[in-house]
């Protein structure tokens, strides 16, 4: 990523870059962040930029001109993000967005009681040491998942055999997503932006469901009561 | 003729490899067989030493592939059964010296004149690993029952699957039944279930091993000695023949002798 100053700083976020300028005339930082797109040509091509410009007022003319010379090199600029509401007022008047939408938490579970089939991966297992397996969507291993192995997936991962390797459900930030394995003793698990590590198992082996309740990363018995939900 | 060529690899390093392609090279040409053994490990050459030939390499594997010499003049004769020769390594190069189509070429030579070509893999997953198993017909993974060689092992597995060189067989090297039963150490079949391949061998923890390695007398030529009769039977499996693995937790002589369990 970007190298950054103390007049803008750079990162990726859902919907492409966000820019969050530092405090300093609109003109400077402007000019830095241009010199930053000149510096970095592939960084930013063709990139869709949000940007936190702060405490600023700007008019009309000030963010129109900006959204041109965002343009001229090849980036489109969506989004303003000021505490300031004459700004605010602009961007609006300029058709851009003046909120990055986080994803919502879920306040209640869709009522949908279908997975969409095209949207899951079959995997053939055993996934060994160093397999990788990424998905938009559930994936479903036939098969152990070995140490080693790692699965990244943005909706559930559902494995028919052992669970052992580092796992990541809900990786876009889902949270209504599962984890569940006939036998669920993962390196690590991950459900959107939670990290668990398994417990030591004791007791009999039985099929587990991971899955976030609350904020928290709890693995349950499988009840096929509890999952209809 | 026409040679079958095995390698033996491992992912880690430290394992036992170059150990049983000597026993099993040995235990091979006892019993009659046409056997070369190739040592993969270019710059770290090892299995010479073992098989106590050190002494008499002229040319080496490099030698052969840069067309210094013939490939005959690069196969070290063993002392002991005549049916048996190793291809060194070079010692002053690197793995980049040979590529995987030369190890195709060398075993395609080769074929036609013995009945085994044995190849010692280096460790790692790099081009010493990928130059080994080029020319196999089949490809033995080792593993010493503990949790880095297995997992390595593991990662192996899913490489020669990706190269097309599996299935792979299993010899699970330098077990300990005492500590096993402790619960201590993995077992047989913690190492299997995990791995999920067919097993070839079973080789018990053994000091005598390291010892006739030192003298670069194989073991296997001692007839009494379990770790090197579990060598044999992996030679003899490797024939065809159905062998039962030993019963590792028999009691030894003294035990017997003194009449305890």
């Amino acid at each position: 990523m970007g190298e950054d100053s103390p007049l803008l700083q750079t990162k990726g976020i859902r919907d492409g870059l966000l820019v969050t300028f530092g405090q300093e005339t609109w003109s400077i930082l402007v000019a830095a962040l241009l010199n930053q797109i000149e510096s970095q040509p592939s960084f930013f091509q063709g990139a869709r930029l949000a940007v936190d410009v702060g405490a600023n007022d700007l008019r009309v003319a000030d963010l129109s001109a900006f959204r041109d010379q965002l343009s001229d090199r090849g980036i489109s600029l969506w989004a303003v993000l000021s505490q300031s509401s004459v700004t605010e007022m602009t961007a609006q008047n300029l058709g851009l967005a003046t909120r990055i939408t986080k994803p919502r938490p879920v306040e209640t579970r869709p009522v949908s009681d279908e997975i969409p089939a095209e949207a899951a991966k079959w995997v053939k297992g055993p996934l060994r040491s160093g397999a990788r397996v990424t998905h938009k969507g559930s994936v479903v291993v036939l098969g152990d998942v070995n140490p080693g192995s790692e699965i990244v997936a943005s909706g559930s991962v559902i494995v028919w055999g052992r669970l052992r390797g580092v796992v990541h459900a809900g990786a876009d930030g889902d949270e209504d997503v599962v984890v569940c394995a006939l036998e669920l003793i993962p390196t690590q698990l991950r459900i959107a932006g939670k990290i668990a590590v398994s417990p030591k198992k004791q007791g009999k082996i039985q099929p587990e469901a991971a899955r976030l309740q609350d904020g928290q990363l709890v693995a349950e018995p499988w009840h096929h009561d509890r999952m209809d939900s | 003729m026409t040679a079958k060529v095995v390698t033996i690899t491992s992912g880690k390093g430290g394992v036992g490899k170059t150990t049983s392609v000597a026993n099993i090279a040995v235990a091979l040409a006892a019993r009659g067989q046409k056997v070369t053994c190739i040592d993969g490990d270019i710059g770290l050459r090892n299995l010479d030493v073992v098989l106590g030939l050190e002494n008499r390499i002229v040319y080496d594997l490099v030698d052969v592939v840069e067309g210094r010499c013939r490939l005959r003049q690069a196969m070290i004769r063993d002392k002991r059964l005549p049916e048996l020769y190793l291809i060194p390594a070079a010692q002053t190069r690197d793995k980049s010296a040979v590529s995987p189509s030369d190890m195709i070429n060398l075993c395609n030579e080769l074929r036609s004149e013995v009945d085994w070509i044995l190849i010692d893999s280096p460790a790692g997953i790099e081009r010493g690993f990928k130059n080994s198993i080029a020319a196999a017909d089949k490809v033995l993974v080792m593993t010493n029952p503990e949790i880095s060689a297995v997992r390595d092992a593991d990662r192996v597995i899913g490489l020669l699957d990706a190269e097309e060189k599996g299935p792979a067989s299993l010899v699970i090297n330098r077990l300990n039944p005492a500590l096993i039963k402790r619960g201590d150490m993995l077992s047989v079949d913690d190492v299997l279930d995990l791995l999920a391949i067919d097993l070839i061998g079973i080789v018990p923890e053994d000091e005598n091993v390291l010892v006739a390695s030192n003298r670069g007398q194989p073991l296997v030529l001692d007839s009494k000695n379990r770790a090197g009769q579990a060598f044999e039977n992996i030679a003899r499996r490797l024939l065809g023949e159905q062998v039962p693995f030993m019963d590792l937790d028999a009691p030894g002589l003294w035990q017997r002798l003194l009449g305890r369990k």
